[in-house]
């Protein structure tokens, strides 16, 4: 197939033709069995009763593991949890990270430690971070003392629903500040002087400067900012398993802590795969809207 | 006139930078009190009030990780590891992506969109049947299931920088070689790879942070205590009651001081690869 597309001229035309596949092939092979067969696998999963130890005799169930989702209290727990996760996570990440990021536009000496600083918390490992905050946050703990030296009576945030929900999200925050923050800041970095100029010409103010000239230059950046963190939301982990263990009874679970305890907890394969597959239906519907938002972009600027 | 404008604008400098100030102090705040407690003893670690001076210091919590609870082994699996895995996936991306910058080929479009699929399904969606997969090769437990799994789940992302940095490198030097006789190989080894530096220091940065500090995956397929990684005993000391948090942190501190270093002399590339996606689109 490939051989007759190639072009006549050449006589190594055939071979030249081999040649992407060449190129492609370790990758696409590696690619296609570890990522797109497990995709396809999780949604043929997602439809039986999965015997692990024989999988074989598994059980074809149709969308009852779906069903099952749906009348499942904890699985509701854990979808709200996660929602409630991004709700409190992502709005502070913008804010502050624009706000950071408008602060450090103008060049001096001491941007680039500031920068440093914010983004430690980026790249620094999940796991640390989460047993580091929930050290933090412990009953006899540095956020309790800070709050009320004289420690009368400390919350235990890690042992009930919303205290946890928000010792976690303070983490999200902490974590990701500083991510938001350098995208905004290369986004108002390429807004070329002479816009800003001319409207300080026309008499703007800083506020009307912000709203006329930057935001709308920002604005791509700004959609690609929301829609990684509005997914990162969905995708909060170890900070759960780590701080409270979706615990206490489950009150804290999110999608996939609740995911993880589901396979390898109960080793219930195939309920464990309709929840991942409801999550991925979730993602992808954020992500189409991502691509809807770019497209609007690029005609309003065309 | 001029001077009260200079005065105004001196003030807007000092407010900014209180500011800036303020919020640098509380991003960094939580390490300075990790590290003060990784040299504290136990019975220091959570006392009211909190002792932001370790006093009496100590390096107990230091040489405890590194002379028994077999820190070294666990080190050298991450670096292994993580080396691995970000050579193998940075090679590979490189490769595919070159396919994707410089041949028409049948199915290329559609080929790209399944790549960057990859994208958007979280990681944590393919544990169950990836878990399976591994089990079906015999690679539990093992090196080769860290790595083969890490090697594929990074290679979207890599495929997709690397690519739009090739497109960007001009077509006549691809032809200046060609003329030469030099075919594509020798073009992809001598010119693309050469050229592309910052994009390779970019996607290999990334990749191996994403692979040094892997939790999930590490944590289900690894049982043999011989072949954890650092997340993964980091993890195991802290215990189920009482945590001993000065080794926990003495633990963590040798853990990310590679990652920060990394950070600290690339971080040009990090601001590269980050915005790479986000401004260019």
């Amino acid at each position: 197939m490939t051989r007759r597309e190639a072009a006549p001229a050449a006589g190594g035309a055939s071979r030249q033709a081999l040649t992407p596949w060449l190129f492609l092939a370790p990758g696409l092979v590696l690619f296609l069995v570890a990522i797109i067969y497990p995709i396809l696998n999780a949604a043929q999963m997602s439809l039986y009763d999965w015997n692990v130890l024989s999988a074989a005799s598994s059980k074809f169930i149709g969308f009852d593991n779906y069903v099952r989702a749906f009348h499942d209290p904890i699985f509701w727990t854990a979808l709200a949890n996660s929602g409630a996760y991004m709700v409190l996570t992502v709005p502070p990440q913008i804010i502050l990270g624009l706000g950071l990021a408008l602060l450090l536009k103008a060049k001096s000496p001491a941007q680039p430690v500031y920068r440093v600083l914010f983004y430690l918390p980026v790249v620094t490992s999940w796991v640390v971070v989460s047993l580091l905050f929930k050290y933090l946050f412990a009953d006899q703990g540095l956020i309790n003392w800070l709050m009320d030296p004289s420690m009368a009576s400390p919350i235990s945030w890690l042992s009930s629903r919303w205290a946890a929900m928000i010792a976690i999200a303070a983490l999200g925050i902490w974590k990701g500040i500083g991510w938001s923050m350098m995208i905004f800041l290369a986004a108002l970095q390429g807004i070329p002087a002479a816009l800003e100029e001319a409207a300080t010409m026309d008499g703007a103010n800083r506020w009307q400067r912000f709203r006329v000239v930057s935001l709308p230059a920002i604005w791509p950046a700004m959609a690609f900012v929301l829609v990684m963190l509005v997914i990162g939301g969905f995708n909060v982990f170890i900070s759960v398993l780590l701080m409270t263990g979706g615990g206490p009874a489950q009150a804290t679970e999110v999608v996939l802590t609740y995911l993880y305890s589901v396979a390898f907890g109960d080793l219930d394969f195939g309920y464990g795969s309709a929840i991942a597959v409801l999550l991925t239906l979730v993602v992808f519907v954020l992500a189409m809207i991502q691509l809807r938002v770019y497209r609007t972009d690029e005609e309003v600027s065309e | 006139m001029s001077s009260s404008r200079t005065v105004r604008k001196g003030a807007a400098a000092v407010v900014r930078h209180a500011f800036l100030i303020v919020a640098a102090a509380v991003m960094v705040t939580p390490f300075l009190y990790m590290i003060s407690t990784s040299f504290k003893s136990q019975a220091y670690v959570l006392t009211v009030p909190p002792q932001f001076i370790p006093n009496p210091a100590t390096l107990d919590n230091y040489v405890q990780v590194w002379n028994t609870q077999n820190f070294g082994r666990y080190f050298a699996n991450s670096l292994l590891v993580a080396v691995t895995s970000t050579f193998l996936s940075v090679l590979l991306s490189a490769m595919m992506a070159y396919a994707f910058a410089r041949f028409e080929f049948r199915g290329k479009k559609l080929l790209f969109r399944v790549v960057l699929l990859g994208l958007m399904v979280p990681t944590m969606m393919l544990i169950i049947p990836q878990f399976i997969l591994a089990k079906g090769f015999g690679m539990l437990d093992s090196y080769l299931g860290l790595i083969v799994f890490y090697v594929a789940g990074n290679l979207s992302l890599n495929t997709y920088l690397l690519r739009s940095f090739f497109v960007s490198i001009p077509n006549e030097l691809d032809q200046a070689m060609q003329v030469d006789g030099a075919g594509p190989w020798t073009r992809f080894v001598r010119l693309i790879l050469p050229l592309s530096t910052p994009a390779l220091a970019t996607t290999t940065i990334f990749t191996f942070l994403a692979t040094w500090d892997e939790f999930a995956w590490a944590a289900t397929i690894i049982r043999d205590t011989e072949l954890r990684t650092l997340p993964i005993a980091i993890r195991l000391f802290q215990g189920a009651n009482a945590t001993q948090w000065g080794l926990v942190f003495a633990a963590s501190l040798i853990a990310i001081i590679p990652v920060i270093a990394v950070f600290l002399i690339f971080q040009r590339y990090f601001v590269q690869g980050l915005t790479a996606g986000a401004i260019k689109g």
